[in-house]
């Protein structure tokens, strides 16, 4: 049994904010990991400009014995790297909330404006200097004094030290004494809010981020080639399978552009094996071509993409969702594609399993649209049951006979054509970016052209079929609604959490989250009753355009927040209140 | 074994009478059968422009990719299953205008593949227009005073970038080039042979005439191809005298050879029997 009480509601904020390159992020993971292993629920998230030192970077990790589904934009709890932190962040404390920060760090009467709010000096500097260890560590103590204010196991931290710095005993050593220094020195403050953990049986839990979902998700798909080219926020998914290649069996290339990293994986997909890259909407434009390339040569591949605010360079570390309708209709020419949005860590993985199945079992491009609050957040899940998922690999040809000639393209009943790799006995694989006969060979006359036109098309209701199995949307809250909220993407998380603040309201509240947007599920508007209100992190409500589109129907009301940040529940919650109020 | 008959399509052929790339095509054919290759294990890939067609007039597996595009397909088909035979073709403004910013990294990366360059100084199938390798002057409906770009050399390029294995040859001297050919498919790297060919319809300067009366064979004079001063030296001659044959070569691993998946077989072989369980201790 875990209990927490927070000082605003049934949840705790910790938030570590400090200039980039003091080590704010991992300091975030660490104390997260610790929580969930005492048995918490939790999110983090980190806010960061795009630049490698200095900046106000700040890691957001809320916490609760309950699933939390994303950050609050209160704290409870501020860990401060400098004097900037403080000053940025102290609206946003809940009253009765500290302030951690080194005692080297002075304030003048005028800049602090609240009485409600306790401050920790911690001689961090100089247990660093004592240590004899970096400034880096000077977190290390603010994460000491943490746990001793959230009453949290200090051993839990001390334990994750020792793992993540595996092998360099006298990194661990100091660490951990930093650890000890830091929660001595609060040991003896009475601090307002308690989280009491009793040991017990642990859930099996894991934290991780929504790109460490996808690049394990493609390691379950057993995809073998994985290309791609830095770009914020999709970079981590890079990072962690060049980190991994030999463990997945996976030929991972930095490739030196978008153009050439989606090239590859079509070129791979057209080989046989399972390939994949990922990128960000701006990546995205360079790939549109090869994605056309690959709707034209029938060949599986799945594209992640992380979406960021633009236009052009945009909010590079930033959050959006404006590439909707550029993930369905990018690329010249029409062809099929499906386009999924996982909303949370547990979708991007199960749901890029799928990606493959699909890819392969239609020979089409499969889009994995993702974004940056999405895929950056660490969220702790129920460690995934690999026995949901599986491996469906099409009409992929192992063996072919001497009597029938091998056709690429032949026509079937339902579009798709056996899909042999090249070096196939008694096969020859002729893939074309022009339009083409059966056997892959250039045409440009009328019949064959629009025979295979008509072929690729005939795809369309197996896939819609195939997708419908899979949930194109889930529905959340009240069968009998007086509002029903719409959402999709990494806006789930905020939304799950302001259909409960509504429904303490006593609102009657749904949320619905569209996940399949190509095809979109056309019983859509079924779902959406009551006063219907769709939350988007744009600024043109794209999926109301596009539910106009594929269905008629109009949403009555859109909200949006286009900043790069995430909605935040009790924003949501007012936004809602105030439009059924009117 | 092969004949030239067994590497025919049903394609029509639709180049013009006299084109260089007859002879390309007649040349990659009597190298498949020198080699003595299994045809289903070789896959082309080409670009776009009127060499690209050449995927539809070979019997051996294609990829006919989008413009400029064949290195980092190529690239791939190779890492993907390295048992093909993977043989590049690309033209002159196809690989050096659009294509240049992955030839550079094909040649570093030292993939296992041939890369020809069907090089006839100018854009045919767009009709006429200057072309990235056209040199400096010369006159097309796009530089109607003349191109006021230095022309490009594909030879320098490959030099510089780190190519090991570097030819050019020219379409009028057959023998060389399915030797050259032959030598490019058996070297374990990037090959780059620029093959010189005539456009007959629409280059009136870099004619069989302007090449007949220009090319020397460096094997006939004692060129090292192991010397990449020298061999970099010769590769800037372009005028009275125009080298032709192996410039230079190289041993050097190549790309394959460092990705540690690929070590017991090819990745298409490998049975898909993926499980992540101790992957996710780490979150743990």
């Amino acid at each position: 049994m875990v209990k927490c009480t927070g000082l605003h509601d049934d949840t705790v904020t910790v938030v570590i904010g400090g200039e980039a390159g003091q080590g704010i992020s991992r300091s975030g993971v660490l104390l997260g990991k610790s929580l969930m292993r005492a048995g918490f629920h939790c999110f983090g998230e980190i806010d960061y400009p795009s630049l490698i030192r200095g900046g106000h970077n700040f890691y957001s990790l809320r916490a609760s014995s309950r699933k939390v589904h994303s950050t609050s934009g209160r704290i409870d709890l501020l860990v401060a790297l400098n004097k900037e932190s403080v000053l940025l962040h102290l609206d946003k404390m809940n009253s009765g909330g500290g302030v951690i920060h080194d005692e080297t760090v002075k304030f003048e009467n005028d800049e602090i404006h609240r009485n409600d709010v306790t401050f920790y000096p911690l001689p961090m500097s100089e247990v660093v200097k004592e240590l004899g260890g970096p400034t880096i560590m000077r977190n290390t103590v603010g994460l000491g004094a943490v746990a001793a204010l959230v009453e949290l196991d200090i051993e839990l931290l001390k334990n994750i030290v020792k793992e993540t710095f595996e092998g360099r005993e006298r990194i661990i050593r100091i660490n951990q004494e930093a650890l000890q220094k830091g929660f001595e020195y609060v040991i003896e403050f009475d601090y307002g809010f308690q989280c009491n953990v009793e040991t017990g049986e642990k859930p099996d839990r894991i934290l991780l981020t929504g790109n460490e979902a996808v690049a394990l998700g493609a390691i379950q798909a057993g995809c073998k080639f994985y290309s791609a080219y830095p770009m914020t926020p999709a970079s981590p998914v890079l990072h962690y399978l060049a980190g991994h290649d030999e463990e997945a069996g996976m030929a991972v290339i930095q490739a030196e552009s978008e153009i050439s990293a989606m090239l590859m994986t079509v070129g791979a997909g057209y080989t046989g094996v399972r390939a994949m890259t990922s990128t960000s909407g701006g990546g995205f434009c360079l790939m549109t071509e090869a994605l056309s390339f690959a709707g034209m040569t029938e060949t599986p591949v799945v594209v992640m993409i992380g979406q960021r605010p633009g236009p052009s360079t945009g909010l590079a570390t930033y959050s959006s969702q404006g590439d909707l309708m550029f993930s369905i209709f990018g690329g010249h020419g029409e062809f099929q594609r499906v386009v999924v949005a996982p909303g949370d860590a547990n979708e991007c993985f199960y749901l890029t399993t799928e990606a493959f199945n699909l890819a392969e079992r239609f020979q089409i491009p499969v889009i994995v649209l993702t974004d940056k609050s999405g895929i950056e957040s660490h969220e702790s899940v129920e460690s995934f049951d690999l026995t949901k998922t599986c491996i469906d690999r099409g009409k992929l040809v192992e063996k072919w006979g001497k009597n029938e000639q091998y056709l690429r393209f032949k026509f079937t009943e339902d579009g798709i054509s056996p899909r042999a790799p090249p070096g196939t006995p008694n096969t020859m694989v002729l893939a074309s970016s022009n339009e083409h006969l059966e056997s892959g060979r250039t045409t440009s006359s009328s019949d064959p052209v629009n025979a295979m036109v008509k072929k690729r098309a005939l795809k369309e209701p197996y896939i819609r079929r195939a997708v419908e199995q899979l949930d194109s949307y889930k529905i959340y809250g009240d069968p009998d609604p007086d509002v029903t909220l719409v959402c999709w993407g990494s806006t789930k998380g905020p939304l799950l959490e302001a259909l409960s603040l509504l429904q303490a309201e006593g609102v009657r509240t749904r949320l619905v989250q569209v996940i399949f947007m190509e095809p979109f599920p056309l019983d859509l508007p079924e779902h959406l009753e009551g006063t219907v209100i769709l939350f988007e992190n744009n600024s043109t409500s794209q999926l109301a355009s596009l539910t106009r589109m594929r269905t008629g129907y109009i949403f009555p009301h859109m909200e949006n927040r286009y900043d790069g940040r995430p909605f935040e529940p009790e924003d949501v919650r007012d936004r809602v209140l105030e439009v059924i109020q009117c | 074994m092969l004949t030239m008959k067994d590497l025919e399509t049903p394609a029509t052929n639709t180049w013009c009478p006299g084109c260089g790339n007859f002879a390309i095509l007649n040349a990659v054919k009597q190298a498949i059968i020198q080699l003595e290759l299994n045809k289903e294990e070789i896959v082309a890939v080409s670009g776009i422009g009127c060499h690209g067609k050449i995927t539809d007039y070979i019997d051996v597996n294609g990829l006919h990719v989008i413009h400029g595009r064949v290195l980092p397909a190529a690239t791939a088909v190779k890492v993907a299953n390295h048992d093909l035979t993977v043989i590049g073709f690309a033209g002159d403004g196809d690989g050096f205008n659009i294509g240049l910013g992955h030839f550079a990294h094909a040649a570093r990366r030292n993939v296992d593949m041939v890369y020809i360059i069907h090089n006839n100084l100018i854009y045919g199938l767009t009709t006429g227009q200057t072309s990235p390798t056209s040199r400096k002057g010369y006159v097309s409906k796009t530089s109607p005073r003349g191109a006021f770009e230095e022309g490009i050399n594909p030879l320098t390029q490959a030099l510089t970038a780190g190519a090991s294995f570097v030819a050019r040859c020219y379409s009028g001297e057959l023998k060389q080039l399915v030797e050259v050919l032959t030598k490019a498919v058996n070297h374990k790297g990037f090959a780059l042979v620029d093959v010189l060919q005539p456009c007959v319809s629409w280059n009136r300067v870099n004619t069989y005439e302007f090449y007949r009366e220009r090319v020397y064979k460096l094997e006939d004079e004692s060129h090292d191809t192991s010397d990449w001063r020298n061999a970099f030296k010769r590769a800037q001659e372009w005028g009275d005298r125009i080298p032709i044959g192996v410039f230079y070569t190289e041993d050097r691993p190549d790309y394959t050879e460092n990705f540690p998946p690929l070590r017991d077989r090819a990745l298409v072989k490998q049975p898909l029997t993926p499980d992540v369980s101790n992957l996710l201790e780490e979150f743990r």
